[in-house]
């Protein structure tokens, strides 16, 4: 994965396959601490110990079309090289919790990418789930939900592509003006 | 135009768009609307897939097309990835593999828009996964 958007959208499917109903992404960016780090929570059937700690090896999926699973190995390489890793917490029916570290500065980190979009896809893609999408900039939230685009636009507005570039916009002025006071922020 | 910053801009926006959504078959008619499923697992991904949505996303919108632009997972052809599943109303699924901008353009224009076939389609006794 070159992005940590296509991350994003990669380990999110993971939780759609755990049948969750709600499915949180948080991304937070912290200049100070030279952290990056990418938190995607669900409550969906949740792992086993065994399946937990397996997930991370390549060789191991819960899939019957491939034999191999490289979401989460890919995930936790990319994070290695930029001097951080991955944890996975899950328990059955608790759901699961990924969270992968990345060193901000370091040049093995991938870029952010186009984030917002994938954001506006997996809500499009996704209309039965609650995508909950939180961005923190050292100390500055803000955040998106399936369910408050429904309350605000309609319970039809989540499958119509017309909302898809717009609510790309919004995620990206608001994750913009996160950062105004603070230099030294990746291209979002 | 300026900037959306909030959802209650898009709302204002939407309800001005109003009029032209109701010109299309939407709403009154969800079974006529294509439906185009991207597969989107790690395969996917990684061959280009997400543009590849972000191309439907657009154009289908664009061009006035009722469609359902959804994801799946992964269907077993990673090796023809990024692969889309197409399915046109009262047909059967459609899986082209290999699909890239052109592809995709080619399959607006021709399969969604005429029923034509288009080079690229993944020849098996496919069954619709969910």
């Amino acid at each position: 994965m070159k992005e940590i958007g296509l991350h994003i959208m990669d380990i999110v499917q993971n939780s759609v396959r755990a049948g969750a109903s709600e499915i949180s992404v948080t991304l937070s960016e912290s200049i100070a601490k030279d952290t990056l780090t990418l938190a995607i929570a669900d409550d969906g059937k949740g792992m086993d110990e065994e399946t937990c700690r397996r997930a991370t090896d390549p060789f191991f999926t819960s899939r019957t079309t491939r034999k191999v699973g490289l979401g989460l190995p890919l995930l936790q390489m990319n994070a290695g090289l930029s001097g951080g890793g991955v944890k996975i917490e899950s328990a059955p029916g608790k759901g699961t919790t990924v969270t992968a570290t990345f060193g901000y500065s370091h040049v093995d980190r991938p870029p952010l990418g186009d984030v917002s979009g994938t954001i506006a896809l997996l809500i499009l893609s996704n209309p039965g789930i609650n995508i909950i999408y939180n961005h923190l900039c050292d100390g500055n939230g803000w955040s998106i939900s399936t369910r408050e685009i429904r309350e605000e636009l309609g319970d039809d507005a989540v499958t119509d592509l017309t909302i898809v570039r717009p609510l790309k916009e919004i995620i990206n002025e608001n994750v913009s003006s996160l950062r105004n006071i603070e230099a030294g922020y990746d291209k979002y | 135009m300026e900037k959306l910053k909030s959802l209650a801009d898009l709302k204002k926006i939407r309800e001005g768009a109003r009029e032209k959504l109701d010109l299309r078959v939407k709403g009154d008619n969800p079974e006529g609307l294509v439906l185009v499923k991207v597969a989107m697992a790690t395969c996917g991904i990684a061959s280009g897939a997400k543009p590849i949505m972000d191309f439907f996303v657009e154009e289908l919108d664009k061009r006035g097309i009722g469609a359902v632009v959804t994801q799946t997972g992964c269907m077993g052809y990673c090796y023809a990835e990024p692969t889309v599943e197409v399915q046109l109303p009262g047909k059967e699924p459609v899986v082209y593999g290999f699909v890239d901008r052109k592809r995709a353009d080619e399959i607006i224009e021709k399969y969604i828009k005429n029923g034509e076939l288009v080079e690229g389609i993944i020849p098996v006794n496919y069954e619709k996964i969910d």
